[in-house]
């Protein structure tokens, strides 16, 4: 069977299940459509956290970023999961126990006020759009690649199962589809990482074949190979770092901070039954997301290594057939500026000849190890698997915000749970068609807004979630005050060297050497520090918000 | 707060979370912030295995003690728990 009949069997099976799964669990409450009526498992919940946090650019692009940043990309291993260290121990668990339908809630109710409620919605429906945007262009790619399908036809099917299962299901419906699809990405992803790594080192285990001896030269290991290849081209060794530490500690701190202040990850832990269970889950889930995370770097370090070691200063002629392959979704491109018939790869631009796509590690790998053709199948299949579970959750992020923050909680308070419902899936749909809308025309800004998401969640909801647990005399005005604070120092940053200076974006420029994309620490910082000072001179919160905290913090 | 005894258990529950919260934050930070990024150079001076010791922590070793970090805190606060409701339970 060819590489395209297989990639719709396996997607069309795995769509089949979604819509399957979706249509057993679909909702019948606010409180099912909302937390999926606090019924989902510790392990279940785990599982549809990890597929819900894992996105298409973890899945596709995190492999070949790290493959081209070397030790830097360890930013994003370790923020990305850190987090999750932050979410079990200090919010999800008292939260939980707060026992409300979404993060505005707890906002609202111990800041005992609408105006700090409405600035956590407009937050938590900023960062989710970024995000979601981002995910149907995931979608539309993938079908591209894999289909040949166009691009916008793949966003308008994406929308559409989404759509399905998001509005039919709420998140009881999307819960249990995103356990299916962790199923389905984490095979997709470990299939060929262990297949490469035999190729490579002999060790079945990726993790551990990333510090063997290579299969090929006996006596030699991998990372050192690595270091010689890319020092040889003129480019860092691979295992040393050209961040500056600063930005590397702010990057990772910013990152992890924001993971666990983004709003679509918190509300799955309101999905459990109590409170022993939400911190149960968050183990779960950091265990799932750390399988593929310490398989990423494994995977980067085996595709560089034979890249450096297959394609540079041999001729182009000769070239393995994916590289050809590769080369008609341009995502390489080969310019023969010497006109020698080889291939320079080098760190010089000026000599250099190949540009590679940073997708194609993780895309080409099945057909770098000459994995039969079902495994190229496979990675589409887990690809969509990634894309559609991180952007149905996003969605209902928005859709509750809508619905319940904003219409039930601040407008129309009167409205019957039925009316709610309804709502909920009309902002669903609505959320959905601009998410597609978005897909198909991309605002150029949407790759500089993901490190914005990350910013503004760590500047704006972790401290006001943390000191509003941890602290009792935390006021109102210290949260707005300090929420308003970290947003305007996190935003104010971000726009200026993305948007109205982009030319002035370089080291020198930047505050002690931090970049925009580790600003959102700071923010954060600042954030806690106006916080305490303001709730210092402002009257104490009521004593219901006390007993509130004091609630909270027990089991 | 209106109960003296139960309110001296929810007292010392609390108190020994912070504990423990403190413990294992500070593990967090060694491992990724410290390990793997402030003194990443100088681990990278010992090998382990083919890896450079400070390269391990910064793309494999910080992310297995996260997860080991949250199965402990789970663990501690399991028992926790159980030793508040008990108390809990002998104050009324």
């Amino acid at each position: 069977m060819s590489i395209q009949s297989w990639t719709y069997l396996l997607v069309g099976l795995s769509f089949t299940l979604y819509i399957g799964v979706a249509y057993w669990a679909r909702a019948s409450s606010t409180g099912e459509f909302y937390i999926a009526g606090r019924g989902v498992s510790p392990l279940a919940n785990g599982l549809a956290t990890a597929a819900d946090w894992m996105s298409a650019a973890s899945f596709i692009s995190m492999a070949g970023i790290i493959a081209f940043m070397g030790r830097d990309g360890s930013i994003y291993l370790m923020g990305w999961t850190g987090g999750y260290v932050l979410l079990a121990l200090l919010l999800a668990p008292y939260l939980r126990k707060f026992g409300q339908f979404t993060v505005p809630d707890f906002v609202g109710a111990r800041y005992y006020s609408n105006v700090a409620r409405l600035v956590a919605v407009l937050c938590a429906i900023f960062v989710s759009f970024t995000y979601v945007a981002g995910q149907m262009r995931g979608v539309g790619i993938v079908f591209s690649r894999f289909l040949e399908v166009d691009i916008n036809t793949g966003v308008v099917i994406g929308m559409a199962i989404v759509l399905v299962y998001a509005v039919l299901g709420g998140m009881k419906g999307i819960t249990y589809t995103q356990v299916a699809q962790y199923c389905v990405l984490i095979f997709a992803y470990m299939v060929p990482a262990i297949f490469i790594s035999m190729m490579m080192t002999g060790n079945p285990v990726p993790q551990l074949g990333f510090g063997s001896q290579l299969a090929a030269e006996p006596g030699i290991y991998l990372l050192d190979k690595l270091d010689g290849l890319s020092t040889a081209l003129g480019f860092n060794a691979y295992t040393a770092g050209s961040k500056s530490t600063l930005d590397v500690l702010f990057i990772t701190a910013a990152l992890m901070v924001g993971t666990a202040g983004l709003p679509h990850v918190i509300v799955r832990f309101f999905t459990v039954p109590n409170v022993a269970d939400a911190r149960r889950s968050a183990g779960y889930a950091l265990f799932f997301i750390v399988l593929l995370y310490t398989t990423a770097p494994a995977v980067a370090a085996f595709a560089r290594a034979n890249l450096l070691t297959t394609l540079p200063d041999s001729r182009y002629a000769d070239a393995p057939a994916w590289v050809k392959t590769w080369e008609e979704t341009s995502l390489i491109r080969f310019e023969d500026k010497n006109s020698d018939g080889r291939i320079q790869y080098t760190a010089d631009t000026a000599t250099n000849e190949l540009t590679i796509d940073r997708d194609i590690m993780v895309l080409a790998n099945p057909e770098i190890a000459s994995l039969p053709n079902w495994v190229v199948a496979l990675v589409a299949a887990g690809g969509l698997a990634a894309a559609l579970s991180t952007a149905a959750g996003l969605l209902l992020v928005i859709s509750t915000a809508v619905s319940h923050d904003l219409l039930k909680r601040v407008v129309m308070p009167a409205i019957s749970e039925r009316e709610e419902l309804l709502y909920a899936r009309l902002a669903a749909t609505g959320a959905v068609i601009l998410a597609g809308y978005f897909g198909i025309n991309p605002p150029g800004f949407v790759a500089q807004v993901v490190a914005f998401a990350f910013g503004l969640a760590a500047a704006s909801f972790f401290p006001v979630l943390v000191l509003g647990i941890f602290s009792r005399s935390a006021t109102r005005e210290g949260a707005i005050a300090g929420m308003i604070s970290g947003l305007g120092l996190t935003t104010g940053y971000i726009v200026y060297f993305k948007f109205m200076n982009p030319a002035a974006n370089l080291a020198e420029h930047w505050w002690f050497g931090i970049s925009p994309e580790g600003i959102g620490t700071l923010g954060m910082l600042l954030n806690f520090a106006v916080m305490l000072l303001v709730s210092r001179f402002t009257p104490p919160p009521p004593s219901e918000v006390v007993a509130l905290v004091e609630h909270i913090r027990l089991p | 707060m209106s109960n003296p005894d139960g309110d001296w258990a929810s007292k010392r529950y609390w108190r020994t979370n912070l504990r423990y919260l403190v413990i294992l934050l500070t593990l967090w930070a060694g491992v990724s912030f410290g390990c793997g990024i402030l003194f990443v150079d100088l681990l990278d001076q010992i090998p382990l295995g083919g890896f450079k010791l400070g390269f391990w922590f910064a793309q494999q070793g910080a992310m297995v003690v996260f997860v080991v970090l949250i199965v402990v805190y789970v663990r501690l606060m399991n028992r926790l728990d159980d030793r508040f409701s008990a108390e809990r339970g002998a104050a009324k």
